[in-house]
């Protein structure tokens, strides 16, 4: 069970960069626990934190006016690479509930929403529009994104709607455990497997 | 039945329900875990009181995070230990076979699995990691998956997948000497882009395919992640079928038989539709070398770095002036000739026994050594692969000439264990991605296929490998 989302307004973060990789989410390094807890400290941590430590006060999650966001905007194919769900878990431990960007890797999207972190795909032009609107605001910009409707929009004048597949939707809108989703199906698997075995030496179907 | 693609066959031989909402219930056949992506779905197993549908599908190995030095001494990093302890505790309490440090049969899960003959046609594979597109080269639909999923394929024995769009990559022509398998996908992903095939999975075609090894063949489906596909397949044939047969794990006698039988009916038919085709030209690529921090990055090593200014948008304008800056490159400056402080072959992309004899070919012959400065290492992807190459003298043959010969494991592909690089340091690797900090904060990785990597390491720089004299085959 994870927590459900059906609307969320909140403060938001722009990374205007393509091609964010999950090594940059979460730096291998961190990836040695055996929790699903503990990784929001180390988020974007060799972009966060300078060789020494420090915070490094370019990075655009360290901006004074990023500082509590929920809400992720970024540029296209985020999330991209490795597999490790730990990306996912960090993002969410650091407070984030939403992402927005023009695409996603198909991995970690698949694993934000085991998260209850809802990636919502928009146009590249929304999304280009939205980093304007941020800038313009000095950084203190907030968004409301609803799942139930589809819709993301500003109270300002930005307002679009986005698609999501109806079973992740219902998975995020409910924080339904996909497991116990499946079992309720679990008499399908086993006449897949007696069906398989009844076609002896495991006859294939194609 | 109307013609259908390899992927269609496999997809539909495995659906176990269709969800209206979308995606279906997809059986899995074989579910490799190592110790990275599965300590969590363990424990969320035995939180919920659950146990391994199908133990027997299940194999595990240790690799990420292992040590490749001597496997004799206790592993120094106690989290990393513990990670392995968690998982050999899972493996016992859940019934799950275990390839652990001690076994002669552990490696990299990517290579373990073909290794053994695990890996076969037709298969629904999955791994928490991104690379067990893999096994895709045996006409298996093999993908990664996140750690919760691994936990519901764990429970349940299927995968909720919605139904991807597929993509042929029609390769024509022929690669040239001196050109691998690692320079076709390299100059592929440049091409596509590195998201180009989110969304698919791909159907590599051809001639060229065709005439690839099975291990060169896993060298281009490894990184169909890289173009962004879940998964990258390619048609079983007669190498497919000669690299398993006597597998300690493939069908023997009269199953053999059939399983070929069933195994020839997996190519496309004639006729089958793609939802996207791209056409590529083995025949003009060279050797590549990425130079920037994305696998999309790359070109000829008879290339120079390039430009921001040769962009079109502003997004990768400022990506490439990014990169430069991270890589430490100025625009113009030729591949050929940069100097290099560091040395990777390894990886699941790069570290089975052909390419070990690959790169040890550049490197026989002539008294040739390791530049001074430069540190190389050898990491085998599995124990097997090492106990091969040091049958056929390989092991002397780096280590004679100053290479560092280890035991197997992911190692410097993604630093996990002690093998990474010093911030600054450039690599010439094998690996698969040359992501900002993969190899060690601050670390510079040039992407390149196996014998370019020799040719480097004994040079010092950058060189084209077809410019060397092969010891004779």
């Amino acid at each position: 069970m994870t927590e459900p989302f059906i609307r969320h307004t909140g403060r938001v973060a722009a990374l205007p960069r393509g091609n964010v990789d999950t090594d940059q989410i979460i730096p291998k390094q961190f990836l040695k626990r055996v929790e699903r807890t503990g990784f929001g400290p180390a988020l974007f941590f060799d972009w966060r934190f300078r060789p020494d430590g420090s915070a490094n006060p370019d990075f655009e999650l360290n901006h004074p006016a990023a500082q509590g966001a929920s809400i992720l905007v970024v540029g296209a194919n985020f999330g991209c690479g490795s597999s490790r769900e730990h990306a996912v878990w960090a993002l969410r431990e650091y407070g984030f509930r939403a992402i927005l960007a023009p695409s996603f890797a198909d991995i970690f999207f698949a694993n934000c929403c085991q998260n209850g972190l809802v990636p919502a795909r928009l146009l590249p032009q929304e999304i280009a529009e939205l980093f304007r609107r941020h800038q313009a605001s000095g950084g203190d910009y907030r968004l409301t994104v609803d799942l139930d409707e589809q819709r993301v929009e500003d109270g300002l004048g930005f307002r679009t709607a986005f698609a999501m597949e109806p079973y992740r939707r219902e998975m995020l809108l409910r924080g339904l455990d996909e497991i116990g989703r499946t079992l309720l199906v679990e008499d399908r698997i086993g006449a897949y497997e007696k069906g398989r075995e009844a076609g002896g030496e495991r006859r294939e179907a194609w | 039945m109307s013609a259908r693609t390899l992927f269609q066959k496999v997809w539909d031989a495995h659906v176990v329900h269709q969800f209206p909402e979308g995606p279906a219930l997809l059986y899995v056949d074989l579910h490799l875990v190592h110790e990275v992506t599965s300590p969590q779905a363990f424990a969320g197993l035995r939180q919920a009181g659950r146990r391994v549908r199908r133990p027997e599908l299940t194999v595990a190995t240790v690799d990420h995070n292992v040590p490749t030095g001597d496997r004799a001494v206790p592993i120094a990093d106690p989290i990393a230990a513990r990670q392995l302890a968690a998982l050999a505790t899972n493996a016992r309490d859940f019934g799950v076979e275990l390839f652990d440090l001690g076994s002669p049969e552990q490696g990299i899960v990517h290579v373990i699995g073909p290794e053994l003959g695990l890996t076969r046609p037709g298969m629904v594979i999955v791994c928490g990691d991104s690379h067990t597109a893999t096994h895709g080269a045996f006409g298996a639909l093999a993908l990664g998956i996140g750690t919760s999923e691994v936990e519901h394929v764990l429970a349940t024995q299927c995968l909720v997948w919605s139904k991807p769009r597929t993509m042929e990559a029609r390769v024509t022509g022929t690669l040239a000497p001196g050109v691998t398998a690692k320079d076709l996908i390299l100059a592929l992903i440049g091409w596509i882009g590195t998201a180009g095939a989110t969304g698919h999975v791909i159907e590599y075609t051809g001639d060229p395919i065709r005439a690839l090894s099975m291990e060169a063949r896993m060298t281009v489906c490894n990184m169909s992640i890289e173009a962004g596909a879940r998964a990258g397949m390619i048609a079983p044939d007669e190498t497919t079928f000669a690299y398993l047969a006597g597998r300690p794990r493939a069908p023997g006698g009269a199953a053999w038989a059939r399983a070929v039988e069933q195994w020839r009916e997996l190519p496309t038919d004639p006729g089958a539709s793609y939802d996207v085709r791209v056409d590529f030209d083995a025949s003009a690529v060279a050797p590549q070398v990425t130079w920037g921090t994305s696998p999309g990055m790359v070109v000829a090593v008879t290339g120079c770095v390039p430009s921001p200014a040769d962009f079109a948008t502003d997004a990768e304008q400022h990506a490439v002036a990014r990169a430069l800056e991270y890589m430490g490159l100025t625009p113009g400056t030729p591949l050929a000739g940069l100097p290099i402080d560091r040395v990777f072959l390894g990886s699941c992309t790069n570290a089975r026994i052909e390419d070990l004899r690959a790169a040890a070919r550049v490197v026989r012959g002539g008294g040739r050594r390791v530049a001074a400065g430069v540190r190389a290492l050898v990491v085998p992807g599995s124990q097997q692969v090492k106990a091969q190459a040091e049958r056929e003298g390989l092991d002397r043959v780096f280590r004679e000439a100053g290479f560092e010969w280890r035991n197997a494991g992911c190692s410097m592909c993604l630093g996990m264990n002690a093998d990474v690089l010093e911030s600054g340091e450039r690599c010439a690797s094998t690996s698969n991605r040359n992501f900002e900090g993969r190899q060690g904060r601050g670390g510079r990785t040039h992407l390149m296929s196996p014998p370019m990597a020799a040719a480097a390491a004994l040079a010092g720089r950058l060189v084209d490998v077809r410019e060397w004299e092969l010891a004779p085959l």
